[in-house]
């Protein structure tokens, strides 16, 4: 049976935050009489993680996320709750927890600016007590695996965004850790940076068997990697499940465009008892539940002339969006 | 604490830093004849002090030259470690990448308080040593095994007063998030430290002994350089900074359960 790596009881997390009013007069009393109240940004959530799981975390801006994946490697306290990771309190910052995982923010950045990125994967590696002769196989190893050769002897200030970016990846991870806390990874990315790094992770996850925890507000980085997602609103867990499954019910439908041979078809097909969508000429646009897609297209195929016809996936960032405004979901 | 890998990642530190400063071979010269007039300015300085008046504060010019050589020691220090260093503590605060400090399986103080070092901060070193045995020589000062020990012992407890010092000021980063003109005013403190501490009136004497010591930093080493010195100023020297090593110790974690990171 497979472990718990990650264990969430009942966490939450306050903040003291100070408010100002705007102008002048709210400036100087902002510098002399500074109000503050306890914001809760998490509120009371529990969820655990299994070993070798690559987890998603959803949310609007702001929702809490990224101070989950803080928590969980040991950089915030938590205010109440209790979280085990890997068997240790994260905020006790053990150094064999902390030789365990690793976090890699998006938007910043470990690696030294005006060296060569090979400079701070040395540097790392003695932090992590690896000898020279080990530190230069994994770095050979994982350069392969990101693709990355004459980069690491570039200065890092001369690199593009993506190659930083899996210069960043391999600093991180030259220590092997099992679990990989990833706050935005693709951000600034283009496209194709983008899939590299994900397969990457993919390719990582399956030889490693390394839990993943990933927060990203690109879709594709969710659908391509996570089978789980935890969607976080204002600071609670709306969902925690299959992506499949949370995608299945908020889009049960989906939309069918049939192009017919001709007019009379398009109208037979109106008629046929399918709830129809629209039609226009011999184009007709019908909604057909997930269920029952294929026995209806094959008996359209068999009783209608088709010419063309384009099944319309609802695009999921508009579904995601949904779930993101909503409190919660209880399937 | 493994000594040898601590070893083993300050020599990796030595390694980048250096690098990383040889990249700008301009700023290093720029910093080398910085230091070089600065020292001659000081000196200059002191000088016009003494035009007039044989002493200041019962020091002889010659003698004052001793503050101004334990003083260039200290300035090259705090330029060579300290600055590069300590003063990062508030960028790293401030934009959250304090987060991969503590993530990583080493003394978060050892990392943050050594990290980098400036090249240039050593002329500044060697040329305050150079002052030193300048006036060693014309102060016509016996070197034995007690002086050097006592001047060894001296000058690294004023090193530990200054260190702790700066990074009190900048722990207090993470509640206040901007601390520069603190560590300005801490600057500018220190450049009292090249004059006799007798040299200013009794209730200045009192604050920079008691509420910022940096009378400690400067004027104690000096006279145990010229002999002047008490017994029982040393070991209060040796005990405010092994007071001050411990509390900046216990106050950086202290202040780390208060981290609450940048926001993303």
């Amino acid at each position: 049976m497979v472990q718990n790596i990650i264990d969430v009881k009942n966490l939450s997390k306050s903040f003291d935050i100070s408010s100002k009013e705007p102008g002048l007069k709210g400036t100087i009393r902002h510098f002399f009489r500074r109000q503050t109240k306890k914001l809760k940004v998490i509120k009371d959530i529990s969820f655990e993680i299994k070993e070798g799981e690559i987890v998603g975390f959803l949310g609007a801006n702001g929702a809490g996320k990224t101070t989950i994946l803080k928590m969980l490697c040991g950089l915030i306290y938590p205010s109440e709750g209790s979280i085990l990771v890997s068997g240790y309190l994260p905020f006790r910052r053990k150094e064999n927890f902390l030789k365990n995982i690793t976090l890699i923010m998006g938007q910043k950045q470990q690696l030294i600016w005006d060296l060569p990125p090979i400079e701070s994967f040395y540097l790392n590696a003695s932090i992590y007590d690896i000898d020279q002769f080990e530190a230069k196989k994994r770095i050979k190893k994982l350069s392969e695996m990101l693709e990355i050769d004459e980069e690491l002897f570039i200065p890092v200030r001369k690199l593009s965004l993506g190659q930083r970016m899996k210069s960043e990846l391999l600093a991180a991870l030259i220590h092997e850790p099992n679990i990989l806390f990833l706050d935005e990874p693709t951000l600034g990315l283009d496209i194709n940076a983008q899939r590299n790094l994900r397969k990457f992770l993919q390719k990582y996850n399956k030889e490693t068997n390394a839990t993943i925890c990933l927060t990203s507000h690109y879709m594709k980085d969710i659908t391509s990697l996570c089978e789980r997602v935890i969607c976080v609103h204002e600071g609670s867990i709306s969902y925690d499940g299959k992506l499949d499954q949370l995608l299945k019910k908020l889009s049960p439908v989906k939309e069918i465009l049939i192009v017919c041979r001709s007019e009379d078809d398009a109208t037979k097909l109106e008629n046929f008892g399918f709830t129809v969508k629209n039609k226009i000429k011999n184009e007709i646009t019908i909604k057909i539940e997930n269920n029952n897609i294929t026995s209806s297209l094959k008996t359209i195929l068999n009783n209608f002339d088709i010419e063309d016809l384009f099944i319309n996936e609802p695009p999921i960032d508009e579904i995601i969006g949904r779930v993101l405004i909503k409190k919660n979901y209880d399937f | 604490m493994n000594l040898r890998k601590y070893l083993k990642v300050y020599k990796n530190f030595l390694h980048t830093s250096f690098a990383s400063e040889l990249e700008y071979k301009t700023n290093i010269l720029v910093d080398l004849i910085t230091a070089i007039l600065s020292l001659i300015g000081s000196i200059f300085l002191l000088s016009i002090f003494f035009q007039n008046n044989g002493y200041i504060g019962g020091w002889k010019f010659e003698q004052a030259l001793i503050i101004q050589g334990i003083y260039t020691i200290l300035n090259g220090i705090t330029n060579t470690w300290f600055n590069p260093n300590l003063t990062e503590i508030v960028k790293h605060i401030r934009e959250g990448t304090l987060d991969f400090v503590l993530l990583k399986p080493i003394d978060s103080q050892f990392f943050i308080s050594l990290k980098k070092i400036n090249p240039s901060g050593f002329l500044e070193i060697m040329l305050g040593f150079f002052l030193l045995f300048f006036c060693i020589r014309i102060n016509q000062i016996n070197l034995n095994l007690s002086f050097l020990t006592l001047s060894l012992i001296t000058i690294i407890c004023s090193i530990c007063i200054l260190y702790c010092l700066w990074f009190f000021i900048s722990t207090t980063t993470i509640w206040f998030v901007k601390t520069w003109n603190a560590i300005e005013v801490l600057r500018s403190f220190l450049y009292i430290g090249r004059f006799p501490l007798n040299s200013f009136s009794f209730s200045l004497r009192v604050f920079f002994s008691v509420f910022v010591p940096i009378a400690f930093i400067t004027t104690i080493p000096s006279e145990v350089f010229l002999g002047l010195s008490q017994l029982w100023k040393i070991l209060l020297e040796v005990i405010v900074a092994t007071v001050f090593l411990i509390t900046s110790r216990k106050f950086w974690l202290f202040a780390l359960k208060f981290y609450s990171s940048a926001s993303s």
